[in-house]
């Protein structure tokens, strides 16, 4: 299950991700954000309530990001410690920005 | 204790389910739940995705617990292609955003996470193995997760 709630105008978008982001609820974050990001400048993925994320979840933000590198900034916020472990293992740390 | 499913995706749930009903029931620690469904999920959707090459081909699902230390391990067994995912190649975790592919997460993943990982292909069947401890004190050749890290 994903829940995912969208705010913010204009150039701002934030998704706040509630639930799991696995193979299953991937593709509905990805097509989400497909029809989102014309003209956002500024993206926060907030993931106060997300529980989990699987590589899959991981190449959906992998694909976001480099969307965002071209045209403006991803946030992420409220990650926990566990899914935190997880982008660390990944190299993920690296390559996201994490607040 | 033992469960058998069609390879499928659309099975990824009750697999999840089934594992997470016996970690529980052995009082296993959440984070290590969450590693462990983590694995368990690149594993299953693996197995899935590329085993059969034609029709739908089963799965079977053995979960074991070991005490002193307290530890899980899960076996994967299949009848498709023989496939050792270990020998994949590990992604370069250094690389910026532009030039990361998609592929090859999966398995590093779960050979990061996990305390141990085995495959063997025997009688037909490819056998995938997990192993994981409950308690990071306990792990046999690491002391603490820093030095994991680097290894």
């Amino acid at each position: 299950m994903l829940n995912i709630v969208k705010s913010g105008e204009g150039e701002k978008l934030v998704c706040a991700l509630e639930g799991r982001l696995d193979t299953t609820t991937a593709p509905q974050l990805e097509a989400e954000l497909k029809g989102a990001l014309d003209d956002v400048k500024d993206l926060v993925l907030d993931f106060e309530k997300l529980e989990y994320i699987s590589s899959a979840g991981l190449r959906v933000l992998l694909a976001t990001q480099k969307v965002m590198n071209q045209q403006g900034t991803m946030v992420l916020k409220n990650v926990s410690d566990v899914i935190n472990e997880i982008f660390e293992v990944t190299g993920f740390t690296d390559i996201l920005t994490i607040e | 204790m033992k469960m058998t499913v069609d390879a499928t995706v659309d099975n990824l749930n009750k697999v999840l389910a089934f594992i997470d009903e016996q970690l529980e029931a052995n009082n296993c620690p959440m984070r290590v739940m969450l590693e462990i469904d983590v694995a368990a999920e690149e594993i299953f959707v693996n197995v899935a995705s590329y085993a059969y090459t034609s029709g739908v081909g089963s799965v079977a699902i053995e979960v074991n617990f070991e005490d002193h230390p307290k530890a899980v391990a899960i076996r994967f067994i299949d009848s498709g292609i023989p496939y050792n995912p270990l020998e994949k190649e590990d992604p370069d975790v250094t690389l910026p955003a532009e030039k990361r592919g998609i592929g090859g997460l999966g398995v590093f993943m779960v050979k990061k996470s996990m305390d141990e990982v085995a495959y063997e292909y025997k009688d037909g069947k490819n056998h995938l193995t997990i192993r994981k401890f409950f308690d990071r004190k306990h792990l046999p050749f690491m002391t603490s997760e820093k030095e994991k890290k680097t290894c």
